[in-house]
């Protein structure tokens, strides 16, 4: 999960700010997510993607500010 | 007039909020465990602060999908009063019955004192009794009280005439100051300040006294 442009970030923002601190040059932003890891019983690929679209959508992202992006390995 | 609080694991202003709708109704609310499934008949609903389920993902995020929460909803959306205070609120948009998200505070700090808070409207049962443009002093104790919403649904707040309260001093850097919100059709409020936290005057004045009694006797006659 990401945060959407144009919302404002105020820890992503302390991080970059800490970075800079640490004499990190050239840190112009920074935007902190977070992933979440789901183990799943085996199924198909198609079937697996589709329940956790759903699960994004029901819970685990809000989409007033946050995008989201599926991995399955 | 008859109110329902609802209790989540972590709430810890429920209690608080019910004395303060006893006090101005003169009826002690039903206490509601969020794993009901059905809401007692009641004109209000009342969602309180605290930190349900830790705010582990999103504050708010998992006690909106409670088992409770499709009868609150469908109350809501019937035109039932609602009111959602500081978790309450978070709650609230998380699920969808207000716009906008509650992130986290500006300054990354978990804030604790008492804010100055402009009326903005009266349009509203729940609101009725005040006067725009007077202040009410309110505690805040929050984490994540910072109001965003997208410009387009800030410019319908405030032309539908939906911005509740205002911060006088902006402490969270929430959007256009926002300290409080109404929907669509006025029947749902949330706010981040507590009310609840100054109904005694010896526990740090009377504002809110005055807050819940004006919402029980406006609401109750609407």
């Amino acid at each position: 999960m990401t945060l959407k442009d144009g919302v404002l970030d105020p820890q992503g923002r302390a991080i970059a700010g800490a970075l800079t601190d640490l004499g990190f040059e050239g840190v112009e932003g920074a935007r902190q997510g977070k992933v979440i890891e789901l183990e799943l019983a085996d199924q198909a690929l198609d079937a697996a993607k589709e329940q956790v679209e759903a699960m994004c959508k029901k819970l685990l992202a809000n989409p007033v500010i946050e995008n989201y992006r599926i991995e399955i390995s | 007039m008859r109110c329902a609080v609802i209790v989540f694991p972590g709430s810890n202003c429920d209690r608080d909020l019910a004395v303060a709708l006893e006090a101005a109704t003169g009826r002690a609310p039903a206490m509601v465990w969020h794993q009901e499934t059905d809401l007692p008949a009641v004109d209000l609903v009342a969602l309180p602060g605290g930190f349900s389920y830790g705010d582990y993902l999103r504050s708010g995020a998992m006690a909106a999908r409670a088992a409770i929460m499709q009868s609150v909803i469908t109350h809501a959306k019937r035109g039932g009063f609602t009111l959602g205070i500081c978790n309450g609120f978070q709650l609230l948009t998380e699920c969808g019955l207000l716009p906008g998200a509650l992130m986290r505070n500006q300054n990354l700090k978990f804030i604790c004192k008492d804010v100055v808070l402009q009326v903005e409207t009266n349009a509203s049962p729940l609101l009725q009794g005040l006067i725009p443009e007077t202040t009410m002093t309110f505690p805040i104790a929050h984490h994540d009280g910072n109001y965003f919403a997208d410009s387009a649904t800030l410019q319908r707040l405030e032309d539908e005439e939906r911005v509740a309260f205002r911060y006088l001093d902006n402490p969270n850097g929430s959007s256009s100051d926002i300290a409080g919100i109404l929907s669509e059709n006025k029947n749902v409020l949330g706010m981040m300040p507590h009310p609840e936290r100054v109904i005694d005057h010896d526990l740090g004045g009377l504002d809110g006294a005055r807050f819940f009694e004006q919402l029980c006797d406006w609401a109750a006659a609407a």
